[in-house]
């Protein structure tokens, strides 16, 4: 469903991403890890456009798209069919959750009100948020934040949804809320990408990991091949590392 | 206090209030919309990067601030007409005040929407929407609650700035002041007078300002939490 062929993006002279393939399948759920500063967070704002890719082809439902030159027209289409969820929320902050989510449906997508706020309501029922349709983001948690922009995503009834770290700006006792609805999400088959520094979270939701480092793809595995025969052993550090940090 | 001066006082008040409330106060209304109108086109052809319209903008700006604004109101009140551009004291002031606060009030609004987390301009294209779009929905509004003190600042500054316009023969509060001033010479009864009138006129605009801000900040569902 979603292809991605030689992704380049350098800011400043300083290359970040050097030439990044990925392979996506509809119901797939890729956990990309790695070490920070390695580049996964750019990668996932380039497939959102958020970042202009500087080099790279993009095949999404049969359609190949080169990632640089593509129209702002274009991008907009593209993101009619994705989704992105944001590392600190970014709610509109003069929105309550229910108009945080039908702003898009009705704004962009044109859908008359009352069919939106029916969308809108379903969604912030799924994430156990219906109750709080009329509070501000500021008058919200951070994990409450979170869910209501899942529901902003999945409202939209996109194809694939981008997780950019939706658990690393949390309190430790918010993250399982969020991740539960993740997981939810997984059970129905959304197709996602998930940036994560969540290891037990990319070991049971996941189908795919992929990892990377310093730009490039180490290894892109089935989720149970690479935590169980992990060959690679810088991979197989950074887990242990990991784990010791759980204990 | 004198019974002179007291007479002078009580018969002069209703003149100098009503001179306030038909000049002083649609001057400064007048002014200020338009500046607000300045500030905000000045502000985004900045945000906006528009090309060209950028430079002059900064320019503009750069000439209002770095220039006295008694010295602009007599510019073109005293010194257009002998470009053949005379205006009446009236539309001259309103034109002086206005391209003079829109110019301070532009770096307010840039400011104030520079202030918005980048986030919400992402979050915006995300769900689909336009620049245009997201900028009238949501990057202003927050723009606006942030840029609203300091606007009402400005205000309060304005009404008080328009007693300049009495330089260029508008009868505004000030002049009509001046006028009683001379004619009876009991200038510190008269000027405390006109004092307390500007006093009372900006006391009423702090106490819109803090009915502004409430409503504002319950539109916002409390205080703003930037994430």
């Amino acid at each position: 469903m979603l292809e991605i062929r030689g992704l380049k993006k350098a800011f400043d002279g300083h290359e970040i991403l050097k030439g990044v393939d990925l392979e996506l399948d509809k119901g797939d759920v890729l956990a990309v890890l790695g070490p920070s500063g390695g580049g996964k967070t750019t990668l996932l704002r380039c497939l959102n456009f958020l970042e202009k890719a500087d080099g790279g082809t993009m095949t999404f439902l049969g359609q190949e798209m080169d990632m640089p030159t593509l129209s702002r027209k274009e991008i907009a289409a593209y993101r009619r069919h994705t989704a992105f969820v944001f590392q600190s929320f970014n709610l509109f902050s003069n929105k309550t959750a229910l108009q945080n989510v039908t702003e898009g449906l009705i704004v962009a997508r044109k859908m008359p009100k009352s069919e939106a706020e029916k969308r809108a309501l379903a969604a912030l029922e799924r994430v156990g948020l219906a109750d709080k349709r009329d509070a501000y983001p500021s008058q919200l948690s951070g994990g409450q934040q979170q869910r209501v922009a899942i529901a902003r995503a999945v409202a939209g009834e996109p194809d694939v949804i981008f997780f950019d770290e939706p658990t690393s700006a949390l309190d430790p006792e918010l993250i399982g809320g969020v991740l539960d609805v993740i997981r939810d999400l997984a059970e129905d088959g959304m197709t996602m990408i998930v940036v994560t520094h969540e290891v037990h979270f990319a070991r049971n939701v996941s189908t795919r990991v992929l990892f990377m480092e310093d730009g490039r793809v180490l290894a892109a595995e089935q989720t149970a091949a690479f935590f169980e025969e992990q060959k690679n052993e810088r991979i197989q550090s950074f887990l242990r590392s990991l784990d010791r940090k759980d204990d | 206090m004198s019974e002179r001066v007291l007479d002078i006082l009580i018969s002069s008040f209703p003149r100098i209030l009503g001179q306030g409330l038909l000049v002083t106060i649609p001057l400064t209304v007048i002014s200020f919309a338009l500046a607000l109108v300045i500030a905000v086109l000045c502000a985004m052809v900045q945000i906006a990067d528009v090309k060209g319209l950028k430079q002059i903008v900064r320019f503009y700006i750069w000439l209002i601030r770095g220039t006295p604004l008694l010295v602009q109101l007599y510019l073109v009140y005293f010194g257009l007409p002998d470009l053949g551009i005379a205006l009446p004291a009236f539309p001259c002031a309103v034109a002086v005040f206005a391209l003079n606060e829109g110019a301070y009030c532009a770096e307010t609004v840039r400011a104030a929407i520079e202030s918005v987390p980048k986030g919400q301009m992402e979050a915006g294209y995300c769900v689909g929407l336009s620049y245009i779009q997201i900028m009238r929905r949501i990057i202003l509004p927050q723009a606006f609650r942030t840029a609203f003190p300091p606007l009402s600042n400005s205000l309060i500054s304005m009404v008080k700035d328009t007693s300049l316009a009495a330089n260029i023969t508008v009868t505004e509060m000030f002049m009509t002041t001046q006028r009683v001033a001379g004619r009876t010479y009991e200038h510190l009864a008269l000027y405390a007078e006109v004092a307390l009138i500007y006093l009372l006129f900006c006391t009423v605009i702090t106490w819109l300002q803090r009915l502004g801000e409430k409503k504002l900040n319950a539109m916002n569902g409390g205080n703003v939490i930037r994430a």
